[in-house]
């Protein structure tokens, strides 16, 4: 079988690699060292409809399939991966949004998030709650009208950037996780604030930060879905939220071996480039050979959601296998730079560092594993 | 406004280019194809100009299939129609066949100004507008860095860049206008606009349905023909100059008045 796209996804694939190799990487180095925020980059990639990618539009989106969405994401990842998981999370806070949202809260929130008129983030973890999403703390209490959030949110993607917040809260304790629910939170509400910014290792263009409720206000109407279906909207945000980490994944793989082979090549030692030397070539091939698999994963799982059936399996497998590439192909193309790579002069030190969270976030490798092995133990006799 | 764009794909600037076999064209295995550099300003103005005063634009090219993909993008920036011109008969054509194939189209069409960049960057030859618009029998303003339209004078005025100086050039339309890259900055297209570029009409017109004959186009009709081709020799390793900073400026300035002959 090979992977055959079409014309517009070709067309959309080139125009994004425009886009993030001419606006993007040459500044990308700088927004890492100083831990910048890429605003007006963010409107740009708002303006080409790279925020709200599979949102229909007449919601305000592109209404592009998954297959797409994994090839933008896979440029802007080469480019930065800060900026590729800022455009990730905004495209999965839309997805609950459509699946689950009434029409007013599709208009008020959805349109805008998707035409990137502003950000949207997702607040799922918490200090306590990571991988054991269904132990969270943080609780909603209905009064008035008005659901009362108490808790603190971690780990939160764009969090001081973002205006609107997904965010889980424990209505029913009884009930473990079907005693969650899901709310449009919109910073500015009373009682909401945000936390610590976290000082990370690697996507140091993107915030991270602590979000704190006391007593936050949240109208009933920003209920999202039913009571105690938040855990359902989320898992369900997540599967695609996979695509797009196994996405973001081949994209920095891919800026390593471009770097590493690069690198190889005018590098010379013992009287000739480094990329003659057969332990050179070898460990080239080996990254050259892993990207392609973990690509055509990715691909695949895009495809099985784009055709509506089944791609949870699918998708973690494409994000265990993508993320746990990326980190071994970063490990060889620093190697191939020798001292050099361990500079900040050259990018593949970012890429390094920005490739280590892959394997964290979105569900960490073991959580994915759990997904796969349960889903192969129950279909197969 | 009635605007039409003659474009060209080009290899890839990033693209390593190999000489063919039969050492007269290029090898176009493994080379990605993309809208020339200079015709994305073209396109932009084009664009620009129906924004402003309404209209059409029209986006041409000469080659073969492959050139629909370079179309198609235009289109895709917001070009309203592409037409794709080829024919077997064309293979081999000169710029003086190219701009023929393309005055022949554009004169089946209304128009009120034709826009081309100012070279293709493949073979740089710079021609193809100054033909076109001889062929055409209209004015002409070459490496534009500035535009101004009056549609209602029917006027343009034209800033060029010359030597040490700016000229500025007063002309009636319809006239030819080849874009430099200081025009403007081409926009990227948006992704719902490459997903309705497949809608647009994209038409094919060969040598017949442009009252052509073969003996007039391709290698036959050409003026200038290529005798062969190759790859400039690797470039030479640099030398550096050690020293007191004094002898090392002498000695450069010496090396590149008498060595690289360069001043």
């Amino acid at each position: 079988m090979t992977f055959q796209l079409t014309e517009e996804q070709r067309m959309i694939q080139m125009t994004v690699r425009e886009f993030a190799r001419k606006e993007i990487e040459p500044i990308a180095g700088k927004w890492d060292r100083e831990s910048l925020f890429p605003e007006e980059t963010i409107s740009k990639m708002a303006e080409m409809g790279l925020l709200g990618m599979m949102v229909p539009s007449e919601y305000g989106g592109a209404g592009l399939d998954t297959v797409s969405y994994s090839l933008a994401m896979q440029e802007i990842a080469y480019a930065c991966a800060s900026t590729s998981v800022i455009m990730g999370v905004n495209n999965l806070v839309c997805e609950p949004l459509l699946k689950f949202g009434t029409e007013a809260q599709k208009q008020k929130y959805l349109v805008p998030l998707a035409q990137g008129k502003f950000i949207g983030s997702f607040a799922l973890t918490e200090p306590g709650a990571g991988s054991d999403a269904a132990n969270q703390k943080t609780s909603a209490l209905l009064k008035d009208n008005f659901y009362i959030l108490n808790g603190t949110k971690m780990f939160i993607t764009s969090g001081s950037h973002a205006k609107v917040f997904i965010t889980t809260a424990v209505t029913d304790k009884a009930a473990r996780h079907h005693g969650i629910s899901a709310f449009i939170v919109e910073k500015g509400m009373p009682g909401f604030s945000i936390g610590k910014i976290e000082d990370k290792m690697g996507l140091r263009a993107s915030d991270t930060t602590e979000l704190i409720f006391e007593n936050c206000r949240v109208p009933s109407e920003n209920l999202l879905g039913k009571e105690g279906e938040g855990f359902k909207i989320m898992m369900a945000a997540l599967d695609g939220g996979r695509i797009g980490i196994a996405s973001q994944s081949v994209g920095i793989a891919q800026a390593c071996l471009d770097a590493a082979t690069r690198y190889a090549k005018k590098r010379e030692a013992f009287g000739q480039p480094i990329a003659e030397f057969q332990g050179i070539r070898w460990m080239i091939a080996d990254m050259a050979t892993e990207i392609e698999a973990a690509r055509l994963l990715t691909l695949q799982a895009a495809l099985l959601k784009d055709r509506g059936l089944p791609f949870t399996k699918e998708a973690s497998m494409a994000k265990l296998f993508a993320s746990e590439m990326v980190n071994r192909v970063a490990y060889k193309a620093l190697q191939i730079h020798g001292g050099y790579g361990y500079l900040k002069d050259f990018p593949v030190e970012r890429y390094y560092r920005d490739a280590r969270v892959t394997t964290i976030y979105e569900g960490t490798s073991e959580i994915q594993r759990n997904v796969i092995a349960k889903l192969v133990l129950s279909t197969e006799d | 406004m009635n605007i039409i764009v003659c474009i060209k794909q080009v290899p890839d600037t990033t693209t390593k280019v190999r000489v063919g076999k039969d050492g007269k064209h290029i090898d176009p295995g493994g080379v990605k194809f993309i809208v020339n550099t200079y015709d994305d300003f073209a396109v932009e103005e084009a664009i620009r100009l129906k924004e402003r005063f309404g209209g059409e634009v029209t986006v041409i090219s000469m080659g073969p299939e492959r050139v629909k993909e370079a179309l198609r993008m235009c289109l895709a920036m917001g070009a309203d129609k592409a037409i794709q011109l080829w024919d077997p008969a064309f293979e081999d054509s000169d710029p003086y066949t190219t701009a023929l194939i393309l005055s022949k189209a554009i004169q089946q069409l209304p128009y009120d100004i034709i826009f081309c960049g100012k070279q293709a960057i493949d073979r740089d030859t710079m021609s193809v507008p100054v033909y076109l618009a001889e062929l055409l029998g209209l004015p002409q303003a070459t490496l534009v860095v500035k535009l101004e339209v009056d549609p209602n004078a029917r006027k343009f005025i034209a800033y060029r860049d010359i030597e040490g100086a700016k000229e500025v050039i007063e002309g009636l339309l319809p006239a030819v206008i080849s874009t430099q890259w200081k025009l403007n900055e081409p926009r990227y297209p948006t992704l719902p606009n490459i997903m309705k570029a497949k809608k647009k009409e994209l038409k094919e017109l060969n040598a017949a349905a442009l009252g052509l004959d073969s003996a007039q186009v391709g290698e036959k009709g050409s003026r200038v023909k290529v005798l062969s081709m190759e790859l400039p020799p690797p470039r030479s390793k640099g030398k550096i100059l050690k020293g007191d900073p004094r002898e090392v400026c002498r000695e450069l300035v010496r090396l590149l008045r008498e060595e690289a002959k360069v001043i």
